[in-house]
């Protein structure tokens, strides 16, 4: 069998030629003789599998009888959320809404973040936490903000531990893994989270716990891989030694490889809690209030500077938490009580912490100021934006529409006009071609599928319209990025900077990438490109710096010593060696990209995005889960031929293939 | 050598093949070409070790060597049943350890068996304390009774006072101390050791096979103890067993693989030993020709022990066994040929 993938796969390089050039001839003639084989160009409507009714009539059948479990288990995840809605939102309420206990004091909560990220990090982490949460005060979004907090920490531990649970039989169950989990973790990181907004509204209902739902299933398969490689990468003298000693399976698994993999566990922790907050606007879709909610609404009625701060605010939570949760993988200073000391001893800073909420929060019965955020502290930045935008308006207008106009008529519609006329046939034979050149059949068999599908389920020209858009961001990406990481690899501080950067938009929620286009640019195409740059350039910068960074020294070391400029250092040794490692960097950021692309939705495309968003809209699983699907499809396509693209260059490079 | 002693641990034609079907090639009755490593390699098997077959006396230290790759960690690991030898039977005081349920083989390893790791192998997450008491907390020891057992066995390591450092902040020989002291703590019957020096500098090597052989004169296990490293094994070795691509091919006491190697390649192990640490009396004295006056020195003591007293006597000594009977001579040109390398076949 595998001969004959070798044999096969490696057929001689010069009929590959032969075979493009039949296929531009064919699609040439195609092209120019519609009328020839007219099935070949448009897929017919007759052959159209109603795919999207079939799921619509399943879901039916499932509303119609699982959603009585549905709605008792999001009963049973109501009690804890309410219970934390109570402590740090609203209050504990009696029967007819008057407060009967109030909820924790904001410079309680403050407090106690700020002592939280002392214990964690340090005085950096404990003064930045310090600020971020002071911020949120300030800016008057303290309310909202607790909210989403009040669902982050559900949302956390109830991802963190079935990530765990899940990894732990990846890890333990290898047919699990191969067949089940892993392909559910590959669609579920390229299924555009809309899709899958549908089917858990029909079955869960509206409300802040179905999103807390949608956001667990998002944010967990992090933390199942996290947890899986942690596993993976525990020293096998660790475990022979857990064997050794008569361990158990269940101490093997619980007292000797979870702690030793406890690095990679707090990373996969860190995981969870970006990818909740990154949920927070989306979940607002379905029901879930709190800063998401607030930036919804703003993006909705186009009012920017609401939407700018409400946004922020999300910004700023990410990052405090961030830097927790990070300093928290990082910590090593294990700090030791005294063997005889008791609970309260060996906990200083949860004691701290308590004391810090119980003590203000009891002021705040007597004194206003520290039950709520009192006006004379409160300024908005609403106004601040807004003006700054009204300033941009007045004085660039022109100059901006003109740049739009151009980039319309000059570079995306011929573009777009291009890909939407190909004959389907070309494009599907096309990919499986080059599937076969990079890999061979089985790589070929993989994809050719997957690109037909939306052929056959009559999503073709809107499939099209994505990897339009998908495909110029991409290119605007690394035409942005690749000089910037090249540029950030050859100085240190360049280097921190860039990272400083890169780390922020990567804590950004992704539909806060969406006001400043929206700002400048106004709806359609042109903002939801510059929406998805913003987002997927992050991706292009890092891997080129670690790509150059990586070219191993005593190369360059080699090319100085025989005379080569620093240019031609550059060009002819330091940017070949980094060529597979850039090119997965331009996978990672086609696959932001396709993330991205369905939130921009909002701002009015017409591509599968569009399609997955009236899904939501109409509550139609069918329409959603299709056109998601197709999304996650094409996601994996250009993963997988990307990915075959770099091997090969390895390969050709006499670089050890990765892991 | 050591008859007297009861046997404690045996390994009787013991295979591990490493690939897929591998058992069912072993027990198809393969002809021996099939058993060459080509003909299995095109079977798409690897033979990490074959047809061992060992006995290991009760007390002993018996010593595994042989060059990386040889398969000396993988018969280790057959022997204390880390993974299932392919083939053949591993016999605990005469029990087959393969026929040993999961519930037995845990009992046997928490009350019998203690293993040393070349890479120490300790919890990160604990103290040095915690780390050795680690096998009794597995057996749910109450946390006095396993503490106090600790801090013996830490002690007798020499690492007292660092109860409460964490491993990150030992030096490599301390680490190793504690992973020494973590295997006594359950008093190991079977005390395998992997390569326990490798990680460490040539001095505190030295350090430490000082102390190992300080503590089996206390402890008196049966060791396992595995080392690609020939002046280790010979400073420590009742017997070594010297492994090549998976077979034993010789197994004695240093002194016989040092003057009669079975082969070549043992040959090349021997060639740069000190042969007087290695040699005995016995092994280098003449036939008994007339009487001999005075004192003698003892049959089974080192020539690098014996050579003072030999060459500053300055003329040939007796050389007498345990009964006292002479049963050799021992010229002082015998002692210098051996101190300088200079005999029969170096
Ligand atoms: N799980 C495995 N699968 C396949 N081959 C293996 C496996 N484990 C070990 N081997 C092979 O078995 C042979 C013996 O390995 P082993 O680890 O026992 O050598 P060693 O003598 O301990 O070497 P070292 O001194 O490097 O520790 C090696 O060639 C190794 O590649
Ligand atoms: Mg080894």
């Amino acid at each position: 069998m595998t001969t004959l993938a070798l044999r096969l796969g490696s057929a001689p390089r010069s009929y590959y030629w032969l075979l493009w050039l039949l296929l531009v001839v064919a699609t040439y003639v195609l092209w120019s003789q519609p009328e020839l084989a007219k099935g070949l160009v448009k897929y017919p409507r007759g052959m159209i599998v109603p795919l999207m009714a079939w799921i619509s009539a399943v879901s039916k059948w499932c509303v119609d009888n699982l959603s009585v479990f549905t709605r008792a288990i999001a009963a049973i995840i109501d009690v804890p959320f309410q219970l934390a809605i109570s402590l740090i939102a609203k209050g504990f309420m009696n029967v007819s809404q008057e407060v009967v206990f109030p909820r924790f004091s904001w410079i309680g909560i403050i407090g106690a973040m700020a002592i939280a990220g002392y214990a964690l990090g340090g005085w950096r982490t404990g003064i930045l936490s310090f600020f971020c949460f002071l911020y949120i005060a300030v800016v008057g979004k303290w309310d909202s903000a607790m909210l989403t907090l009040a669902s982050v920490v559900l949302c956390v531990p109830i991802g963190v531990v079935c990530g765990l649970l899940f990894g732990i039989l990846a890890f333990r169950l290898k047919w699990l893994d191969d067949w089940v989990l892993r392909p559910s973790l590959d669609i579920a990181q390229t299924m555009p989270a809309f899709a899958y907004l549908v089917p858990i509204l029909l079955l869960f209902g509206f409300g802040p716990v179905p999103a807390m739902i949608a956001t667990v299933i998002f944010a967990t398969p992090p933390m199942v891989r996290a947890t899986k490689l942690a596993l993976e990468q525990v020293p096998e003298e660790i475990t022979s030694m857990a064997d050794m000693f008569g361990c158990t399976r269940r101490q093997r698994l619980w007292r000797v490889m979870i702690p030793t993999a406890k690095p990679l566990l707090l990373i996969g922790i860190n995981q969870v809690i970006m990818m909740t907050l990154n949920f927070v606007i989306i979940a607002s879709m379905i029901g879930a209030g709190g800063l998401g909610f607030d930036v919804l609404t703003a993006l909705r009625r186009l009012a920017i500077g609401p939407a700018m701060e409400a946004g922020l605010a999300i910004v700023v939570v990410a990052i405090a938490l961030d830097r927790m949760s990070v300093a928290a993988a990082h910590e090593d200073r294990r700090w030791r009580p005294p063997a005889e000391a008791n609970w309260a001893q060996r906990h200083p800073y949860v004691v701290m912490a308590a004391a810090c909420l119980a003590v203000t929060t009891l002021l705040g019965v007597g004194i206003d100021a520290f039950a709520d955020v009192p006006n004379w502290l409160e300024f908005s930045t609403k106004t601040f934006f807004d003006e700054i935008i009204k300033w941009i308006n007045i004085n660039f207008h022109d100059a901006i529409e003109a740049v739009k106009v151009w980039l319309l008529v000059n570079v995306l519609n011929p573009f777009r006009n291009l890909l939407v006329d190909l004959p389907w046939v070309t494009v599907v034979a096309a990919t499986g071609l080059l599937g076969f050149q990079l890999s061979g059949w089985r790589l070929a068999l993989l994809v050719t599928p997957l690109i037909l599908f939306p052929v056959i389920v009559g999503l073709w020209d809107k499939t099209m319209f994505t990897v339009y858009l998908c495909a110029i961001s991409t290119f605007v990406s690394a035409l942005i990025g690749i000089p910037i990481g090249a540029w950030a690899s050859t100085r240190d501080w360049g280097n921190r900077v860039v990272t400083v950067i890169i780390d922020t938009l990567q804590t950004m929620p992704s539909l806060v990438f969406i006001i400043p286009g929206v700002m400048l640019f106004g709806i359609g195409d042109v903002s939801a490109m510059i929406a998805i740059v913003l987002f997927a350039v992050a991706a292009a910068i890092r891997y080129t710096n670690h790509g150059l960074r990586q070219v191993p020294s005593h190369l360059i070391e080699a090319a100085v010593a025989v005379g080569c400029t620093p240019r031609q250092i550059f060009w002819r040794v330091k940017l070949p060696l980094a060529s597979p490692e850039i090119m997965l960097g331009i996978n990672q950021t086609l696959l932001m990209a396709l993330a991205m692309l369905v939130i921009t939705a909002l701002v009015g495309t017409r591509d599968l995005g569009q399609e997955v968003y009236i899904g939501l809209a109409k509550a139609d699983a069918g329409r959603g889960m299709v056109a998601g699907l197709c999304v996650a499809f094409l996601g994996i396509v250009a993963d997988r031929l990307i990915v075959a693209a770099a091997k090969r260059a390895r390969r050709r490079l006499g670089l050890p293939d990765e892991q | 050598m050591k008859n007297v002693a009861k046997v404690k641990l045996a390994c009787r034609g013991v295979w591990k093949v490493f690939g897929r079907g591998a058992e069912a090639y072993l027990a198809g009755k393969p002809s021996p070409e099939m058993l060459t490593p080509d003909a299995m390699a095109r079977a798409g098997l690897m033979a990490g070790v074959r047809d061992v077959s060992i006995e290991i006396g009760e007390g002993e230290i018996f010593i595994v060597m042989g060059l990386s790759g040889s398969g000396k960690s993988t018969l280790l690991r057959c022997m204390s049943r880390l993974i299932e030898p392919t083939a053949g039977e591993v016999l605990l005081e005469g029990k087959d350890l393969l026929k040993a349920s999961e519930a037995e083989l845990i009992d046997i390893r928490r009350h019998k068996m203690g293993m040393v790791f070349q890479h120490f192998a300790l919890l990160p997450h604990l103290s040095v304390l915690d780390n050795v008491a680690f096998p009794l907390a597995i057996q749910k020891v109450a946390k006095a009774e396993r503490e106090q057992r600790a801090r013996e066995v830490i002690e007798l390591v020499g690492l007292g006072g660092r109860e409460n450092a964490f491993p990150r902040q030992l030096s490599g020989g301390q680490q190793q101390r504690v992973g020494i002291a973590r295997s006594l703590a359950v008093k190991p019957e079977l005390w395998f050791l992997d390569e326990p020096f490798s990680a460490l500098d040539p001095l505190i090597r030295g350090e430490m096979q000082d102390e190992l052989i300080r503590l089996q004169r206390v402890l008196k296990k049966t060791m396992i103890f595995v080392t690609h490293d020939f002046d280790e094994a010979i400073k420590l070795a009742d017997r070594i067993a010297i492994m090549k691509d998976g077979r034993i091919i010789q197994i004695g006491t240093p002194e016989e693989l040092v003057m009669r190697p079975a082969t070549d390649y043992v040959a090349a192990f021997t060639r740069n030993v000190q042969r007087a640490k290695v040699l005995t009396a016995r092994s280098i004295m003449g036939p008994v020709n007339g009487m001999i006056a005075g004192d003698g020195v003892r049959a089974g003591d080192k020539i690098a022990d014996v050579a003072p007293i030999v060459i500053n006597a300055g003329k040939t000594m007796a050389v007498i066994d345990e009964s006292g009977m002479i049963i050799g001579t021992l010229a002082p040109q015998a002692v210098i040929d051996t101190l300088i390398g200079r005999d029969g076949r170096a």
